[in-house]
């Protein structure tokens, strides 16, 4: 095998590729929650935050970047999660782990946000490009799309804004191994700066999932 | 009868060793590969012998009975390994070793010998260094000593207290690297069963594969015994569960002699037996003896309320406390010679002073240590003893002294071999524990893993090397030879009588009894009497096994217990010999202690003018007496001295 | 004490097996693990079953030769100990143990308890040493001085003692944790530096060829070994295969 092209076919190669795709994703929630911020300012400047980047060509390659981003990690745990069935094929009758659930279940909570992603994507993404969506005015006056409207609709039904927290919690507690683990897949793990490292994941982690069920906490309560 | 011949090279005895290797007969690299060569073993001894010769280019082929060569019980060694590298400064040098080893085996052991083995120990330290071995090191980046055994001068290194495990996987990498190599081919889970002699040489061996039960046959054309010692006849010891004597008994049943099997080791410091049930015994590192202290109470009704649980240790005030070994031995104190400390403890337990249910143990206690040192300060040297010995024993020794008792741990015997480390079969030689050479009457501290990595690294491929020059026409043996074929149905035909005697008991049931015989009459002390009667009684329970013994299961799978069967015919067989062993030696030296000969004080006495030999005994059939040979032991560098630790 | 066992069974390496129960009673507390299991086959021999087969050796934590999955986890309840140091004081009178062995896809079982973990041999065949010849002549052994905080981490790692508890206790069945402990031992070392990215490579393909899972970073290992052997060996033992994938010219 040739070392250099089978590095990211060997176990440890698929690990930096979760670790790396991980980390980017990381940063694209990062991104993703300053935007939404708008939200909480006025309708207009959202909508026109939301035209930003829908047009900005950056933006639309950066977006290209990002499926990238999310397929790989996806297909990479796909792959990890099948050979990781098949190397212990029997099951325990009796098996106590002592490590965390999350810790153990990447899987399935990053299925499940896989799921709520396409649920997201579907509402806002699809509905914005290609759905029947209100129009209202711009700081110039102009016509613009009413993202504002839209998510104010959506999050006035109690289930959706349901799916949201949840969604947002699981990707908490993916979030808080994640994060972490991703530096220990790197090899970035020192006696002195790893426990600075777990913090700042547990925080991230937190600061995340606070950060995105404030949206749909807030609608649903303003419009109760 | 005299016809052991030792083959030591002449001259002076700092040069015999250097003139061997300069004359010994070589083996042209071509011609290697074309050599076989079977270990049976692959501690210490025979993992670094298979390695050293696999890099060589012979063609090795290397057993073992656990899963992996990794696992053989060299790995349970804890102190250290001495080397005269005099790294301390302290006037160390191979002369002083080698005094050190023959005086601490009580001068029962081979001049030439332990020069070879104080002359190269400096060179293992060097070679496991290289193999990535990580003993302990000083601030400064250089190796760590520490003084082992009550000798003078800090020559023992060691790698926390796990020294035996680390030079074990250090033999065990370059072992494997050998095997990725294909000059080693491993037989993981094989029991050697029988040696194969052809035209009288050593020309192979059957073993069994204990997944499938196949017997098997390899040829070779020399065989290395460095099976490890027998200290398992005693069925308690500090010994692995699988430590067995078959190899070696095999050796000795085909020729070879079997040398010196009443001098064994009991070490003073291991954790006393609870109850029946008890599968093995668990030492405690020597190095507690340098700041715990060995007492009893001077009561009798103190030791039974102790006994009883009626009165703890503290209960006992300062002067009730007798502390035995200072008292007797005021020079040495509690770090008298392990043969001495672990008398001492049995005499004290015998008068009825012993503490616990049992009646066999003794206190060592940290109280003095931890007020001088601090809780702290006894937790930095001791600490994982303390833990291990809670873990076991659910007693915190902190607050409470540890309770000790002696222990079967080493056996200095074993089957006899030449300067070269042959037996008296041509072809077959023995390394390692398994052989008799180095520690005679008593083995001192971290002396058993510095012989194990000589013979396996430093000497077996010079020696062997010699011997094989001569075979270089032989070509491949074929293992369809009758001798083969012989030695095989011997095999099957003990294996079908196992599956197919109807009886009622246990093999562990003739294994207790015959370690109770052993460690009642042939243990730390012995007496004409008592060995007399062990003899008739180990005969009975022969007897008893070969017509009462219960084998489960088939022979052609996992079988433990006919794994079991088999070594322990070969123990029953053993503890006879070296019940006739201890009967023959009148005198008390080192290992062996026989009571009608001590000083006036009831210290050992040894008798140099009739005894100063080595004791080789060969066998003459299944019923048969064994015939004593004597190896007299020549001191021409050494003046005989009595020990004293007074 | 009374106790009543599950053990699995499994009459070879094509039986399909199954638990089968065990009631065992008048257990002294201060019998090991072993020792209760010593028992249980006298019991089964005298009346004409076939005992129960289960690896153990040195019975003092050292060899690595014990293994089963007690109750839940290996090497039973406690940590920092082999199944060997496990004693029955550390259980209850009345309660239900299970013994399974070990179970991954790379320790195939042989019988009962007894699994096949040559998988850990042939990983240090590929590259778990250092290259070097029995010699007189190697050079002195303090030519070459090793700062103490390597020499003492490098023999952290190798206290390893290759039980496989952590490949057994891994979701995954991972020998990351196995694989990474020799790693670092001979990475740490000058002795073994040369060397270091050639033996993480050869050694990590050895290791995913033979089925073993992938590390997702639970920390189990960790926590099951007996010998403590830490999680920071993964880390050390990536980055060498990362600096070595990138370096090797083939």
């Amino acid at each position: 095998m040739s070392n250099s092209a089978g590095l990211f076919s060997s176990s440890l190669g698929r690990k930096y590729l979760m670790a790396l795709t991980g980390l980017f994703l990381c940063s694209f929630l990062v991104i993703h929650l300053i935007g939404n911020v708008a939200l909480f300012t006025d309708p207009v400047q959202f909508n026109e935050y939301t035209r930003f980047m829908s047009s900005n060509p950056l933006i639309r390659i950066m977006e290209i970047v990002l499926v990238v981003g999310f397929l790989t990690h996806i297909i990479d745990a796909i792959l990890l999660t099948k050979a990781n069935k098949a190397a212990q094929p029997v099951k325990y009758a009796m098996d106590k782990k002592k490590s965390t659930w999350y810790s153990r279940n990447m899987g399935l909570t990053g299925t499940i946000i896989l799921v709520f992603l396409i649920i997201h994507l579907q509402s806002f993404w699809y509905g914005y490009k290609f759905g029947v969506i209100e129009m209202a005015e711009d700081s110039s006056g102009a016509a613009i799309k009413d993202m504002y409207t839209m998510v104010l609709a959506a999050f006035s039904q109690w289930w959706y804004a349901a799916i949201y927290v949840v969604g947002m919690i699981l990707l908490g507690t993916h979030l808080s191994h994640g994060f972490q683990s991703a530096f220990q897949s790197m090899g970035l793990r020192h006696k002195k700066y790893t426990p600075t490292i777990q913090k700042v994941g547990t925080a991230f982690a937190l600061a995340m999932t606070l950060g995105f069920i404030s949206f749909p906490i807030y609608f649903y309560i303003i419009q109760l | 009868m005299k016809d052991l011949f030792d083959n030591i090279p002449d001259g002076p005895l700092a040069d015999k060793w250097t003139k061997y290797k300069a004359e010994a007969k070589l083996v042209n690299p071509s011609n290697r590969r074309n050599i076989d060569i079977i270990v049976v073993g692959t501690g210490l001894a025979g993992g670094a012998a298979a390695a050293s010769l696999g890099e060589m280019g012979f063609n090795v082929k290397a057993f073992c009975f656990q899963d992996s060569p990794r696992r053989a019980h060299s790995i349970a060694a804890q102190g250290g390994i001495n080397a005269a590298k005099n790294y301390q400064n302290d006037g160390d040098s191979t002369y002083r070793l080698f005094y050190d080893t023959i005086k601490g085996g009580d001068y029962r052991s081979r001049e030439a010998n332990v020069y070879r083995l104080a002359e190269v120990s400096a060179n293992i330290i060097d070679q496991c260094v290289a193999q990535g071995v990580p003993f302990a090191r000083e601030y400064g980046g250089l190796l760590d000593n520490r003084s082992f055994g009550g000798v003078q001068v800090q020559r023992t290194f060691y790698a926390k207290g796990q020294t035996g495990q680390q030079l074990l996987i250090g033999a065990y990498q370059a072992l494997s690297r050998q095997i990725h190599k294909g000059t080693v081919t491993m037989y993981n889970r094989h029991e050697m069963m029988e040696i194969v002699k052809i035209d009288g040489k050593a020309r192979g061996i059957i073993a069994r594969n204990l997944i499938t039960g196949a017997v098997e046959r390899h040829s070779a054309h020399a065989v290395v015994v460095a099976s490890g010692g027998y200290g398992n006849v005693f069925f308690l010891s500090t010994n692995a569960m699988g430590s067995n004597v078959t190899a070696a008994w095999k050796s000795y049943k085909s020729g070879a002699h079997f040398a010196n099997s009443c001098y064994v080791q009991i070490h003073p410091t291991c954790i006393p037996v609870t109850g029946d049930h008890q599968s093995k015994l668990t030492l405690m590192s020597e190095s507690l003896r340098n700041d715990g202290r060995i007492w009893v109470p001077k009561k009798k009704e103190d030791s039974q309320a102790i006994a009883k649980g009626e009165k703890t240790a503290l209960d006992i005030a300062e002067d009730d406390r007798d502390y035995y070994l200072e008292r007797r031995y005021p020079a040495f104190g509690n770090l008298v010679p392990r043969d001495v400390a672990s008398r001492a403890a049995k005499e004290r337990c015998d008068a009825g002073f012993g503490v616990n249910k049992t009646g066999q143990a003794v206190f060592l206690d940290f109280a003095d240590a931890i007020a001088r040192f601090g809780k702290d300060g006894v937790e930095a040297r001791y600490g994982n003893l303390f833990q291990m010995y809670e873990k076991i024993t659910a007693e915190n020794p902190y607050e409470m002294p540890m309770k000790i008792y002696p222990a079967i741990h080493y056996t200095m015997g074993g089957v006899w071999v030449d300067y070269n480390l042959q037996t008296a079969v041509p072809g077959l030689f023995a390394a390692g524990e398994a052989n008799f050479s180095d520690h005679g009457a008593n083995r001192l501290g971290a002396s058993a893993l510095m012989q194990g990595l000589a013979d396996g690294y430093f000497v077996l491929p010079y020696t062997i090397s010699n011997y094989l020059a001569d075979d270089i026409r032989t070509g491949a043996i074929s293992t369809e030879h009758t001798e083969f074929e012989q030695a095989e149905k011997n095999v099957q035909d003990r294996l079908d009588f196992f599956m197919n005697n109807k009886g009622t008991k246990t093999v562990d049931y003739f294994h207790k009894k015959l370690g109770k015989v052993m460690w009642e009459k042939c243990g730390m002390a012995r007496n004409k009497q008592g060995l007399e009667e062990a003899i008739v009684e180990i005969k009975a329970i022969r007897d008893e096994f070969w017509k009462d013994v219960k084998i489960p299961g088939v022979q052609n799978s996992f079988n433990q217990e006919l794994e079991k069967a088999g070594r322990v015919a070969d123990f029953i067989e053993l503890g006879d010999l070296m019940c006739r062993d201890a009967l023959n030696r009148e005198e008390s030296c080192g290992g062996h202690f026989r009571e009608e000969h001590r000083t006036e004080e009831g210290e050992a006495m040894r008798n140099d003018d009739d005894y100063a030999y080595v004791a080789a005994w060969k066998y003459k059939g299944d019923n048969e007496t064994p015939e004593l040979h004597k190896e007299d032991l020549k001191f021409e560098n050494i003046e005989l001295k009595q020990r004293s630790y007074k | 004490m009374n106790i009543t066992l599950k053990v699995w069974r499994q009459n070879g390496a094509d039986d399909k097996g199954r638990i089968v129960e065990y009631k065992m009673s008048d257990i002294s507390p201060d019998m090991s693990f072993l020792e209760m299991m010593d028992v249980l086959n006298e019991e089964l021999i005298t009346k004409g079953d076939d005992p129960v087969a289960f690896d153990h050796d040195c019975r003092e934590g050292i060899c690595g030769m014990c293994s089963m999955y007690i109750n839940g986890e290996p090497h039973g309840p406690e940590d920092l100990i082999t199944t060997c140091q496990l004693h029955m004081r550390s259980f209850k009178d009345g309660d239900t143990i299970y013994v399974e062995p070990f179970r991954a896809a790379a320790f195939p079982v042989i019988k009962d308890l007894v699994v096949d973990r040559t998988a850990f041999d042939a990983i240090i065949q590929v590259g778990g040493y250092v290259s070097v010849n029995t010699s007189g002549n190697t050079q002195d052994a303090n030519s070459l001085p090793v700062p103490k905080a390597d020499a003492d981490k490098a023999f952290d790692a190798a206290t390893c003692i290759g039980c496989g508890a952590c490949v057994a206790t891994c979701k995954n069945s991972s020998a990351m944790l196995f694989t990474a402990a020799k790693i670092s031992h001979l990475a740490l070392l000058p002795q073994g530096k040369v060397e270091a990215q050639e033996r993480a490579l050869n050694m990590v393909e050895k290791m995913d060829e033979l089925g073993f899972g992938n590390c997702t970073n639970t920390g189990d290992c960790e926590v099951q070994c007996p010998k403590g052997i830490s999680l920071e060996n993964i880390a050390l033992m990536n980055r060498e295969f990362l600096g070595a994938s990138l370096k090797s010219e083939k």
